[in-house]
């Protein structure tokens, strides 16, 4: 049962408490999901002077509901000539990777109920930061073998541009996140949370960090601008070009809970976490989340796509040396004061 | 300056939030369609109740997609249908083969048909859309809004104006 001990982590708390919160944070995760399409549709349609969906129920709020059902009653086909084992495959292997990395961030400062005591996150990894970005890698095949095993030529171009985008920015991403990991000492991001609770939260001393952060994470969730895997106007719909049903639906639910976790991460590495004041802490978690997807979606409605050379050379050419030298200045800084 | 146009442009976005939507809604509200408008197809009567149409068939005629069907009979002293000498007997048009290019409005010699106001025609069969002469002859049921003709010769369009 080494397994559950590592779920649990170092607090003492009962491995079925961890169950119930994974239960409830997986379930929350989908609902943000499932509203953050709504959202997302009628803020944008509000910036262009659309009103976005307002059809389905009230003010549109039961349109997510409407989508699922029409996906989940579609044909789940699949082209002749697909490798089916993979092309099942991919879906589940993107959406389960999505799911499993929101476990390790902390979104409240934990409670005593009935007794137990209960952390606000649902486990504590002493490399969680690592863990995540491992998880997102494994989450990057569900993409590659979705387009590959689907024997499309579109298909096969948008999981290239996919695997090559995800693959560049995942560099400038993890680097701009380690000038925080110094600053904390700790690559938890319990530890991470608790050192900005103490003292100011990094996103003023790592701003640099935190654009670098915002930007290569935008080109990691593959959204506009960086949305190059699935432009529309070249490939079909990128690698999902031959998903339909609710196998399309699982890669649209990954990339947005992608979207979600990546957010998270922004607030807990950068904005304070759950830390802030008069209100508790799940509460400051989710307004700074909200905020920070709202910036992308922000983004989405500004700015138009970019060239793909241009794409890889503001990844590598930009990003990159940024990213390094703030590492390395945040390094000298730690240091020497 | 490259960095500062970008985010001129996340100011643009950001103030349209606030701005009221240009959307018209549209099964609620129903934009007012132009005087000159070509949509379904009326027949008319005269003012004592008899029909225009005589039954020429000069509409059929000049129909380029052959929508139009009209069989003629000869009016008789106890059978009175049109002011003329003979009288639409069956008079059809074919609403899905329609282009609403109006010739048939432009070949009849008595005004007898011309193309309403009416947009909404959609059916969930075909058949429902061959409409016969009573359908044309009678009253529409749905009120279409007409647009009013000065302002489309104003200058400016009125969905910049008015919205």
């Amino acid at each position: 049962m080494s397994w559950l001990v590592l779920a649990s982590g170092s607090s003492g708390e009962p491995w079925w408490i961890s169950l119930i919160k994974a239960a409830i944070v997986i379930n929350l995760v989908l609902f943000g999901f499932a509203y953050l399409t709504l959202i997302e549709r009628k803020v944008m349609g509000r910036m262009q002077l659309r009103y976005g969906p307002n059809r389905v129920g009230p003010f549109g709020t039961l349109q997510p509901i409407a989508d699922l059902v029409k996906l989940i009653r579609k044909e789940s086909f699949f082209p002749a000539a697909a490798i089916d084992v993979l092309y099942i495959l991919g879906p589940f292997l993107a959406a389960f990777t999505a799911l499993t990395t929101f476990s390790v961030i902390p979104w409240g400062p934990g409670w005593t109920i009935g007794g137990y005591e209960v952390t606000g996150y649902v486990a504590d990894v002493s490399i969680s930061l690592l863990l995540i970005f491992a998880i997102g890698s494994i989450g990057i095949y569900g993409f590659i073998i979705g387009g590959w095993a689907s024997d499309s030529k579109f298909a096969l171009l948008g999981s290239m541009r996919t695997c090559a985008q995800l693959v560049s920015y995942e560099v400038s991403l993890a680097l701009s996140v380690l000038g925080v990991v110094i600053m904390a000492k700790s690559l938890s991001l319990v530890d991470i949370v608790a050192a900005q609770g103490a003292d100011i939260w990094y996103v003023i001393p790592q701003i640099v960090g935190f654009v670098i952060f915002i930007l290569a994470g935008t080109a990691e969730t593959a959204r506009a601008p960086f949305d190059l895997p699935e432009a529309e106007q070249e490939l079909v719909a990128g690698y999902h070009t031959e998903y339909g049903g609710m196998r399309f639906g699982l890669y649209s639910m990954s990339e947005y809970i992608n979207l979600i976790t990546l957010s998270g991460l922004a607030v807990t590495l950068f904005l304070g976490g759950w830390h802030g004041p008069w209100l508790p802490g799940p509460v400051w978690f989710i307004i700074k989340l909200a905020v920070i997807i709202f910036v992308f979606i922000w983004m989405r409605t500004t700015l138009p796509r970019l060239r793909y050379d241009q794409l890889m050379r503001f990844g590598w050419k930009v990003l990159l040396p940024i990213a390094t030298v703030n590492a390395v200045v945040t390094a000298i800084l730690v240091v020497w004061i | 300056m490259q960095p500062f146009g970008t985010l001129k442009g996340f100011g643009v976005t950001f103030k349209h939030i606030f701005k009221q939507p240009i959307t018209q809604q549209y099964p609620e509200y129903k934009r007012p369609v132009y005087p000159r408008f070509r949509g379904r197809h009326r027949l008319h009567r005269h003012a004592n109740g008899l029909e225009k149409c005589v039954g020429c068939s000069l509409c059929a005629a000049a129909c380029p997609s052959d929508c139009i069907r009209v069989v003629a009979a000869e009016n008789t002293a106890e059978h009175r249908v049109s002011a003329g000498e003979r009288y639409a007997r069956i008079y059809e048009i074919n609403l899905s083969r329609c282009i609403f290019c109006g010739y048939c409005e432009l070949a009849c010699p008595f005004d007898a048909i011309t193309l309403g106001n009416e947009f909404e025609l959609s059916e969930y069969s075909r058949d429902d859309l061959i409409y016969t002469k009573d359908m044309l002859l009678a009253e529409p049921i749905k009120r279409i809004p007409v647009q009013d003709a000065d302002l489309y010769d104003t200058p400016i369009p009125a969905y910049k104006t008015s919205s």
